[in-house]
């Protein structure tokens, strides 16, 4: 489509300008990714129909002569036939197409994790300061033994007979979650790759391959297998510390991907070993996998082909039944299971997936956590949380239901500048993250969000470490599926109870 | 008293997820099994009177059923005499029942109420109805009966079930308890003692310590912090967690490390207090792989939280502290004998000058074997 898809619909925002502080320098008009700005002879002019308040012009306007607010010119209310419904209807029947954004749902659907609280000591136990107790964080991702197995020298001294399965060492409980190069620029991904290496965590590469210059960052890398196979050979499947199998995605379980033929340039092409300029379209299932027997099939020649040193992990969206799936991936072999909740994060999917499948993961989490325990195989895999966790008590909430780790992807890309403005699918990102047009990407330096996405987890992780601290214990593992240590506030006995947590007072 | 209240008595039925309480806490072991009587323990354990508010006190002993050394001795209170019939006719079912009597008490003591405290030596039938469908061990079958009954029997508690050692415990100063089952008339090679101060759940005779389960005992002064995780862990292996006691969770694990997984109780100590990451790095390679694999298979047996316990079970004896010390327990030797306690003047109130009195360190067991069992295939204990 040659003009814009918001044409006959009134702008969603206002790009306004003073005057009286512009001095006209221009910089509005080079950082604006969207088109915005334009210089009219002798004052900036603003097209408000492109602005999608992403806030780069006037993060970077010296005068803070911009603001950006929203239309105040009204849609007449209405409870049931609300902004967005009356707004997609025009843009469908002017374009006879999906509708389709970037990010996370922007539904206010209850939030679990706002409505559980904390523990913490009082008198019979003591708290612990993390700033004088060690305060263990450490975390194994990967298949472990339900018991040891010793053997005894002749002074009776045991020795290790067990030969652990390969495990992911992190030194904190968080991964970044999968953002294929592609979906988001080269740049972005060196600066997760840098932090990841600092924080001795790992990045994930999403389905768009491993780009060559990402390759020594191997150790702090999981390298993903998805549908369609993009960049995937042997030596792709050995260059990381793990391999990830995507089933799903939180923000569009069922649907697969489609990376348009324009964003494949020449390094894209190469990375995913596809033509230039051809279009990139994962599809919805494997074509490989049509039932849980297909899925053991590729985990056992994924470690074939690594020769057992690598943990393979499978993602998946959490759904209705997620409970039974994910005993079934258990069984079929998978080390962790990754499970992304509905409101996490995309590319690019269409609404009405990303608005209205999938479940909380709050409540898948307990679920298969419940039920790995009661099938008692909750040791043969590891599980990561996804989908939004927006702050570490988000985090150590996820925990305490039962994860090993999460996953952070939307607040990784909000270091890096993201506003949320979930305009990631038509790649005219002003932070230079979800673009590939070279002169956005240029603007997104590695180094400096590196340290950024550094500095966050550190954060995270000594807030962690407070709350353990508080709680009075010393060590992520007496937290982990702890769920003594949470109480319900504002919930239902039925949500109460797919969480396998009390209400508060009780 | 209603029949209600008394029912309160034997089993946690107070709405709390689990009951805590600050304790003080003595053990006595002689390594070449010379026994003594239990006016000693009984006398270091009253020095500790200020440790506990009268809501729970207990003994166990070793070696004081010598007669029937190879028979299982199941120690029942009950709140009423149904309650008995109805157990009864399980055992009978299911065991060979050698002897049973009452359980001695005193009828001058400070103890007024109590339940009815029966015990039974007995070993399972080798023709048991459940050996159609299972083949389990006898002393699988013995847990699993303890399980059942104090889940399942309104009014019936087992708070003993080992061979050759008993607990004896009840609501009271622990020097009362002692009065009360005329403790100076039983023998014992190793002892240890509890005096309880709960302090979210009212005296109830069932929470008393030890907590035991077959050979079995744990004296523990503390709150597991980390209770939540121990407990869905252990379930995990069956363990049914009815008593919802921090204390009960401490017996199962090592049940399972010990008993089920084969660990040497050396390790066993080492995951219940597991040395931190930044010690484990600094160690040669082979331990600190072999470190390093016990915290990722047990994680979650790790005892957070403050705690001193003293755990007595058929080869000896362990004291030990939380991974950063939160509890207080000293140890003393004198010869043969060891002692721990919470307080050193317990301790020296039996035995004036040791010959070496310390604080063992956080995390750092103290371990006493009996020497005849040290012999054995590296000092493992012989289940």
């Amino acid at each position: 489509m040659t003009k814009s898809s918001f044409s006959s619909i009134q702008s969603e925002y206002l790009a306004l300008i003073d005057h009286t502080k512009c001095v006209r320098c221009k910089r509005c008009i080079q950082n604006c990714g969207w088109g915005t700005y334009s210089f009219g002879g002798d004052k900036i002019l603003s097209d408000h129909a492109k602005c999608v308040a992403c806030g780069r012009c006037y993060t970077y306007c010296p005068e803070s002569a911009i603001s950006i607010v929203k239309n105040p010119t009204v849609i007449r209310e209405n409870g049931n036939w609300k902004e967005n419904h009356i707004k997609s209807i025009w843009r469908q029947s002017e374009t006879g197409g999906i509708v389709i954004s970037g990010m996370g749902t922007t539904f206010k659907y209850k939030k679990y994790f706002d409505h559980i609280l904390l523990d913490a000591c009082q008198v019979t136990n003591p708290s612990i300061d993390p700033l004088r107790e060690p305060m263990e964080l450490k975390t194994y991702l990967g298949k472990k033994p339900s018991k040891i197995e010793l053997d005894f020298n002749e002074e009776g001294e045991p020795i290790l007979k067990t030969k652990m399965p390969p495990q992911i060492e992190l030194q904190t409980p968080f991964v970044f979650g999968a953002m294929s190069y592609g979906s988001i620029s080269l740049n972005a991904q060196k600066a997760m790759a840098l932090a990841a290496r600092a924080l001795g965590i790992v990045m994930n590469t999403g389905e768009g391959g491993l780009h060559d210059d990402l390759v020594p960052f191997g150790k702090n890398i999981v390298v993903q297998v998805a549908s369609g196979r993009f960049g995937v050979h042997r030596d792709y499947l050995n260059s990381g510390i793990a391999v990830e199998i995507k089933i799903g995605q939180g923000a569009k379980p069922g649907i697969g991907g489609h990376l348009p033929g324009e964003k494949i340039g020449l390094d894209i092409s190469r990375t995913r070993m596809i033509p230039l300029g051809t279009d990139a379209i994962s599809p919805a299932p494997h074509h490989d996998i049509y039932s849980i027997e297909d899925l053991r099939q590729l985990i056992f020649a994924i470690k074939e082909a690594t020769n057992y040193e690598k943990p393979v992990s499978v993602k998946v969206a959490a759904v209705h039944n997620i409970a039974a799936i994910v005993s079934g991936i258990v069984r079929a072999g998978a080390d962790i299971v990754y499970i992304d909740g509905y409101t996490g994060g995309t590319g690019a999917a269409p609404n009405i997936i990303k608005d209205h499948v999938g479940i909380p993961i709050e409540l898948a989490l307990a679920q298969v956590d419940e039920r790995l325990r009661e099938e008692g195989i909750r040791n043969e895999a590891s599980l990561i949380a996804a989908g939004s966790v927006r702050s570490s008590a988000d985090a150590v909430k996820a925990i305490a239901l039962g994860a090993d780790a999460v996953a952070i992807g939307t607040a990784a890309l909000i270091v890096m500048g993201c506003h949320v403005c979930g305009k990631c699918n038509t790649g005219n990102c002003s932070w230079g993250i979800t673009t590939q047009r070279p002169e956005l990407v240029r603007r997104l330096d590695p180094e400096v969000y590196g340290e950024r996405l550094y500095n966050l987890i550190s954060a995270w992780s000594h807030e962690i470490q407070e709350v353990l601290g508080a709680m009075g214990v010393n060590s992520i593992e007496s937290l982990r599926g702890s769920r003594e240590r949470l109480r319900g506030i504002e919930l239902t006995d039925a949500e109460l109870k797919v969480l396998g947590i009390k209400h508060a007072g009780l | 008293m209603t029949e209600g209240l008394k029912v309160l008595k034997l089993k946690n039925k107070f709405s709390v997820e689990r009951d805590i309480s600050g304790c003080g806490l003595c053990g006595i072991i002689n390594a070449k099994k010379v026994k003594t009587n239990g006016e000693s323990i009984k006398k270091a354990i009253s020095v500790e009177h200020d440790r506990g508010n009268g809501l729970g006190g207990g003994f166990a002993v070793y070696g004081n059923y010598q007669n029937y050394a190879e028979l299982y001795a199941f120690h029942i209170m009950y709140d009423n005499l149904s309650a008995k019939d109805n157990v009864e006719e399980y055992l009978k079912n299911n065991f060979i029942i050698e002897k049973e009597e009452s359980i001695p008490t005193s009828k001058t003591s400070k103890i007024k109420e109590h339940p009815y405290l029966h015990r039974y030596f007995m070993k399972p039938k080798p023709d048991r109805q459940d050996k159609l469908f299972h083949d389990m061990g006898d002393d699988d079958f013995v847990v699993q009966s303890v399980m059942s009954i104090n889940e399942k029997y309104d009014g019936a508690y087992v708070f003993s079930s080992g061979k050759n050692m008993g607990a004896f415990k009840g609501v009271g100063y622990p020097e009362d308890i002692a009065d009360f089952y005329e403790l100076d008339e039983v023998e014992g090679y190793m002892w240890t003692a509890h005096n309880r101060f709960p302090t979210n759940t009212p005296g109830w005779w069932g929470g008393a310590h030890p907590f035991t389960l077959l050979d079995w005992s744990i004296v523990h002064n503390g709150e597991i912090s980390s209770y939540g995780i121990n407990k869905r862990y252990l379930e995990m292996y069956k363990y049914n967690l009815s008593l919802k006691t921090d204390t009960e969770v401490i017996t199962y694990i090592f049940d399972l490390l010990v008993r089920k997984h084969g660990l040497p109780i050396e390790l066993a100590t080492l995951v219940l207090a597991a040395p931190f990451y930044q010690n484990i790095d600094k160690m040669d390679n082979e331990k600190k792989e072999l470190l390093t694999t016990l915290r990722q298979i047990y994680g979650s047996a790790l005892l957070n939280g403050p705690f001193a316990i003293v755990f007595g079970y058929s080869g000896g004896m362990v004291a030990m502290n939380d991974r950063i010390k939160l509890r207080p327990l000293v140890a003393a030797t004198m010869g043969d004998f060891t002692y721990v306690a919470s307080e050193e003047a317990a301790i020296r109130a039996i035995c004036p000058s040791p010959d070496a009195v310390w604080s063992p360190k956080a995390g750092e067991p103290v371990i006493v074997k009996f020497e005849e069992l040290v012999a054995q295939k590296g000092g493992l204990i012989g289940l």
